[in-house]
């Protein structure tokens, strides 16, 4: 048998390979067709997630009636990254927005608020959440294509652990806790007890924030502070460890941290919608140029009674429509 | 009559024969590509640093203090590979002991019960998520250090607990894998002789297995150095080398991960971070060199 086989082998192999070579064709010409149809996908999701102008765009006769009636008209996909703080409104308000157009599909993603702002800046995104301006993380040439979209406001807060028997802190006192000048309760009038900074990382726009309108000035990364990104950790090791002072946004705040006045002004709403307390920062959506009429419609939606008054107030944000004065990139205050 | 039946059969099975060959071809080239790639972006990000934003690298890799969006910039890392090396050396001296003990004993002492019960449960450990890790860290750990030893409870003692127990089922398996394949006549040989159990263990098992044990400690230590999630929660972060074991500290992996996601693409802050991840895996590199030398030693 082994003989025999050999004998015909050549000659089948012939045969076989003009097949076989067919064959190793037509495999290789569905890979590349397979290779082309993920590119090509991939290009798509690009240019619908450019600036360049979205879906919609593609059918400018309906754009007319869709004034009249844009819930039926709307249509196409929006890509929306960055700020983790911005993420549960963003993402709440997206999946009602996407019950009443059904045609629309929203993806939103953390990912931090740099994230969000190279994304939208470089136009793989439609819509970039940040926690901070623009012009703070971005270069202005980049910030300055950038269209600013306010949808909420977050008040921020310094807490200490429940044990920790000051009430009020000056706004010198924190720029001394936080510089390292004083270390030691006793010196702000609590008990003799070492003073424990629970931080953020110098990168975070929570810091940033907390900086800016709480200190007035850079905070130093002291030795042997903690520094932790994330809100529910920070609320953890403040509640935990005695001594410990960080700072969170009021929609973190409960019974197992001990909340202090800035100034003698208590952190609350009102305060923060008046502007008798300070620290506080916008949340950002923003655009590259103006938005598409997708994005337009979807950012005009987060501003509407039904997102500011529901979703906005639930999940612990300030509705931005609420706030009595205004302020600027450089903290200019207008009423 | 067979000749026919001859052909039928051989197409389909020449067929699978080249059909195999492109796939595997095609996956080979794919993962080459992934890794290139990878190793080209990396560096290409990590190195703009110098090249682009003229950071000087001596000061990146001695300096202490890390500010880089401070005024002005700084950009000294040497607190976060001091960080590194040190919870996952001192990861490796916890973990070391505890794998070989327990390898010795699934292997010598009680090979059944070891083997059929004790092996899989450390197994086990390897596919806890490490976020579980860390949340368990911070939560029983951390507390613990904070009540028993003066400090905060964060910091490198903690982060190299929660290592330890992480490498430990890599050290283990390496280690059990290794005595039981040594050769039955080595044993045998030394208790023909009139040695002990724990005098054979000691004088041959363990010295003859060594390179492959230290296989297993150096793959543990570069698997505690890529870990991030975990350290990043029960170290504390601050950017200085620690006075105490117990004081916060950060490693290479948590100043990335604390920072990537807040910074924009392109900033020389972003960049910085790049090139603690070209570091990183520079060591893994190290890492890999180490272990294939051991290989080629621990062939008896």
């Amino acid at each position: 048998m082994p003989a025999f086989y050999n004998m015909n082998c050549q000659e089948k192999n012939k045969e076989l390979e003009g097949e076989l070579y067919e064959m190793k064709k037509t495999v290789m010409m569905l890979m590349v067709l397979a290779l082309t149809v993920v590119l090509a996908a991939c290009g798509q999701n690009n240019n619908s997630g450019g600036a360049s102008p979205s879906p919609e765009s593609s059918a400018p006769e309906s754009s007319a009636p869709a004034s009249e009636s844009p819930a039926a008209e709307l249509s196409g996909s929006l890509l929306a990254t960055g700020s983790s703080a911005l993420l549960p409104l963003v993402e709440q308000a997206s999946k009602k927005f996407m019950d009443i157009h059904k045609g629309v599909s929203i993806q939103v993603q953390a990912g931090g608020s740099g994230t969000g702002l190279t994304q939208v800046s470089e136009g793989q995104s439609d819509i970039g959440n940040s926690d901070v301006f623009a012009e703070e993380k971005l270069d202005a040439a980049k910030a300055a294509e950038l269209v600013d979209h306010q949808v909420a406001v977050v008040g921020m807060a310094a807490v200490v652990n429940p044990n920790v028997s000051v009430d009020s802190l000056t706004k010198q006192q924190l720029v001394d806790i936080f510089t390292g000048k004083v270390t030691n309760w006793k010196d702000l009038g609590g008990e003799d007890q070492k003073i424990q900074i629970i931080n953020r990382p110098s990168s975070s726009g929570t810091r940033a924030t907390f900086e800016t309108y709480a200190l007035g000035q850079k905070s130093e990364d002291l030795q042997g502070s903690i520094q932790e990104d994330s809100s529910g950790t920070v609320r953890k090791l403040v509640g935990e460890t005695p001594g410990a002072i960080g700072y969170l946004a009021l929609s973190y705040l409960d019974e197992s941290i001990k909340v202090l006045k800035y100034d003698g002004v208590e952190a609350t709403v009102e305060n923060v919608a008046n502007g008798t307390y300070p620290v506080w920062a916008y949340e950002h959506m923003y655009t590259k140029g103006e938005p598409s009429e997708l994005a337009k419609a979807f950012l005009d939606f987060m501003l509407t009674d039904e997102i500011q008054n529901n979703d906005v107030v639930e999940l612990g944000y300030i509705p931005a429509n609420k706030m009595e004065i205004k302020r600027d990139v450089n903290g200019t205050i207008t009423k | 009559m067979a000749q026919p039946l001859e052909r039928q059969q051989a197409k389909p099975h020449l067929a699978e024969e080249w059909v195999g060959k492109v796939y595997t071809l095609l996956c080979i080239a794919f993962l080459i590509l992934t890794i290139f790639s990878l190793v080209y972006f990396v560096a290409s990000k990590g190195l703009s640093t110098f090249f682009v934003n003229g950071v000087n690298v001596i000061d990146l890799l001695t300096g202490l203090k890390w500010a880089p969006e401070g005024e002005p910039r700084l950009f000294g890392a040497l607190p976060f590979i001091f960080g590194s090396f040190s919870t996952s050396l001192l990861a490796a001296a916890i973990a070391a002991p505890l794998g070989f003990c327990a390898s010795v004993f699934m292997v010598e002492i009680a090979p059944k019960f070891g083997r059929q019960y004790l092996q899989p449960v450390i197994e086990l450990l390897a596919g806890i998520p490490s976020v579980v890790y860390g949340f368990v860290g911070l939560s029983v750990i951390v507390p613990f250090f904070r009540d028993v030893f003066p400090g905060q409870g964060v910091g490198i003692a903690a982060g190299a607990v929660v290592l330890s127990i992480m490498i430990l089922p890599t050290i283990t398996t390496i280690a059990t894998d290794a005595l039981a394949a040594l050769p039955k006549g080595l044993k045998e040989g030394s208790y023909a002789l009139g040695a002990t159990r724990w005098q054979t263990i000691y004088r041959i098992v363990l010295p003859t297995t060594l390179p492959a044990l230290m296989t297993g400690i150096v793959l543990g230590i570069a698997r505690a150095f890529g870990e991030a999630l975990a350290v990043q929660m029960v170290i504390g972060n601050a950017p200085h080398i620690p006075r105490s074991l117990f004081e916060s500290a950060s490693t290479l992996t948590s100043a990335i991960t604390l920072s990537m996601g807040n910074t924009a693409m392109g900033t020389v802050a972003n960049n910085a971070l790049w090139s603690l991840a070209l570091i990183l895996m520079l060591m893994t590199f190290v890492f890999v060199f180490i272990v294939r030398w051991l290989e080629r030693r621990s062939k008896i």
